[in-house]
């Protein structure tokens, strides 16, 4: 029996769940305002945040690097808020990977606002809804499928990450070396054996939390009923 | 405290202006009439906060809504808005959809019992239902009902039935007078079709392009001849009236109005019933004598009050019986050849007289 290093998957689910928590709270007013606004820089906003579709994810990660390093604006800023550093680090990697999968977030969110319209909205508030408790009753119940497709995207879209993250976060062991970069290391070094069995954890595990949320959605639209 | 609704709103939306004053009673069934586009929708949007006008002020029964210094948001507002396409909640089912407003609306505001406003729509048998398998009609009963159940100041209808098919129009009438007549809530109600004012209307609003252009009891707006509504083909009147008599022999149903007495083909209908009877312009007309050797049983006896030129033909003429005020659709060649005059004493015979319960 080989002896694994079990953090890469440890890191690579926490960075994965802190990502796509964060990312739908970001993405959540965004797609709204996206999904509903008649700004004219609608379509600025928008082709920004498919950016990161289009260009090599190595791209991504260079500028992101020269941005959130310890020379650029953000870092800096970063730095002399907190003492801390960005790039190198797992805050950096949280903060790549939220850019890297933003347009897997915003997209199914912004459908889903844009199918259901405003009409709900309105009914509700004639209901004496407030528009915090409109959210939860009806917005969230009703664009459901597409919170979970933003969810599902963006942390398989996070697991499956590489350029970004060796970019900006190298591949320090229990720091920043998340799955994919310790695959590809242990391949590198032709552990093949090592690599087989971090490899099929992870498929394993996604697919288990695939069934797992398709469940969950099934069994809640039910319950609606 | 005085009964009445007051509003006054200055709303543009795109090349659109709204630009309307208005004041209607607190009670009864306001009908907001006009053409597609003639801003019936805005000004109740506006009402309902739905809409926020630049400068708006309105007023419901001593309650300000909105004015230069405050607007209420919609959700602090008590009304109830039923809008055209029922808009139930598709992850709710139809029980919940009506719990959902209850909820939240403070229970010492609860004037309305859920299984009283249930019976009331006749919704009783479809509360476990998802609103995705009701049809039009049934949806827009359960929308009417969640209106209500959060038992508002207010109840606003944006042309409730538009959406439907005849049969379904037909099934919700019914239910739509028992509200008039069974609740004080006072309802602003649009609609297009005239129909639908003859047979709820107690006020009517008209509007065309963004402004009020009349503004009065049901009787009042359909009988000015400066108004668009004594024009249109249905153009008449409807009057209050109360079953009298049954004729067995000739199946005939005998009504009393204030201008007199009435009698249509048999109604199976309770003496003492009040009814709505809608009398066409174009099924009354008009002689100089009562003649006797008539096939028409209702005739009365007028004063001509005001006449319009509708085309180089035809003339509209209003009546007055008893302050009855009546509308007769009559060519200018017989306006010439019986020498009719304003002021002058006529006969009115009505051919033909449509009824709708109340």
């Amino acid at each position: 029996m080989v002896d694994i290093n079990w953090s890469p998957i440890w890191l690579t689910l926490q960075l994965a769940a802190i990502t796509t928590v964060l990312l739908l709270i970001i993405s959540t007013p965004l797609a709204w305002w996206l999904a509903h606004t008649k700004c004219w820089c609608k379509s600025v906003v928008e082709a920004l945040v498919s950016l990161p579709l289009v260009i090599p994810p190595t791209v991504l990660g260079f500028y992101l690097l020269v941005i959130l390093g310890s020379q650029g604006v953000v870092g800096e800023l970063w730095q002399s808020l907190t003492g801390g550093h960005l790039a190198f680090t797992f805050t950096g990697l949280v903060i790549g990977s939220m850019i890297f999968s933003l347009p897997f977030a915003v997209h199914p969110l912004q459908n889903a606002f844009h199918a259901m319209g405003t009409r709900p909205l309105e009914v509700a508030a004639t209901l004496r809804a407030s528009p915090l408790d409109c959210f939860f009753s009806v917005i969230f119940p009703l664009a459901r499928p597409g919170f979970l497709t933003a969810a599902t995207l963006t942390f398989s879209h996070t697991v499956g990450e590489f350029g970004v993250v060796l970019m900006i976060g190298g591949s320090i062991p229990g720091k920043t070396q998340v799955l994919s970069i310790a695959i590809y290391e242990h391949v590198e070094m032709a552990d093949f054996q090592t690599a087989h069995i971090l490899s099929g954890v992870m498929l394993l595990f996604s697919f288990i939390i695939l069934v797992a949320l398709y469940a969950i959605n099934k069994h809640l639209y039910q319950q609606g009923k | 405290m005085i009964s009445e609704i007051h509003g006054s709103f200055h709303f543009k939306q795109g090349s659109f202006l709204l630009d309307i004053d208005f004041k209607i009673p607190g009670r009864g069934v306001t009908t907001i009439f006009g053409a597609s586009g003639s801003g019936k929708t805005t000004l109740l949007r506006c009402i309902a906060g739905l809409e926020q006008a630049k400068s708006g002020f309105l007023k419901v029964n001593d309650c300000c809504w909105q004015d230069d210094s405050k607007f209420i948001p919609t959700y602090q507002r008590p009304l109830g808005y039923v809008f055209q396409e029922a808009s139930l909640f598709s992850h709710l089912s139809v029980k919940k959809n009506l719990e959902y407003g209850l909820q939240r609306t403070p229970p010492e505001q609860h004037k309305l019992i859920f299984d009283e406003v249930v019976d009331l729509l006749g919704i009783s048998t479809l509360l476990t239902r998802n609103p995705n398998n009701l049809s039009g009609g049934e949806k827009q009963r359960v929308a009417i009902a969640r209106a209500l159940l959060t038992s508002p100041k207010l109840l606003l209808m944006d042309e409730p039935m538009a959406a439907l098919d005849d049969n379904s129009k037909a099934e919700i009438l019914p239910y739509l007078e028992r509200l008039h007549a069974e609740l004080l809530i006072p309802i602003l109600y649009i609609t297009h079709t005239i129909a639908e004012v003859m047979r709820l209307a107690d006020n009517v609003l008209l509007i065309d392009k963004g402004k009020l252009i009349g503004n009065g009891t049901l009787s009042e707006i359909l009988t000015r001849l400066d108004l668009p509504l004594a024009h249109v083909y249905e153009a008449g009147v409807v009057i209050e009236a109360k079953v009298i008599e049954h004729d067995e022999e000739f199946h005939l149903t005998y009504l009393e109005f204030s201008g007199g007495r009435l009698s249509l083909g048999r109604e199976d209908l309770l003496l003492g019933t009040k009814v709505r009877v809608v009398l066409n312009a174009r099924d009354i007309s008009l002689a100089l004598e009562n003649e006797v050797n008539s096939s028409i049983l209702n005739t009365f006896r007028a004063i001509i009050l005001e006449v319009a030129e509708e085309s180089p033909g035809q003339l509209m003429v209003k009546l007055d019986v008893a302050n009855t005020l009546l509308l007769t659709r009559i060519t200018k060649k017989s306006w010439t050849l019986l020498n009719l005059q304003i002021g002058m004493s006529v006969y009115a015979r009505v051919k033909s007289v449509a009824l709708f319960n109340k």
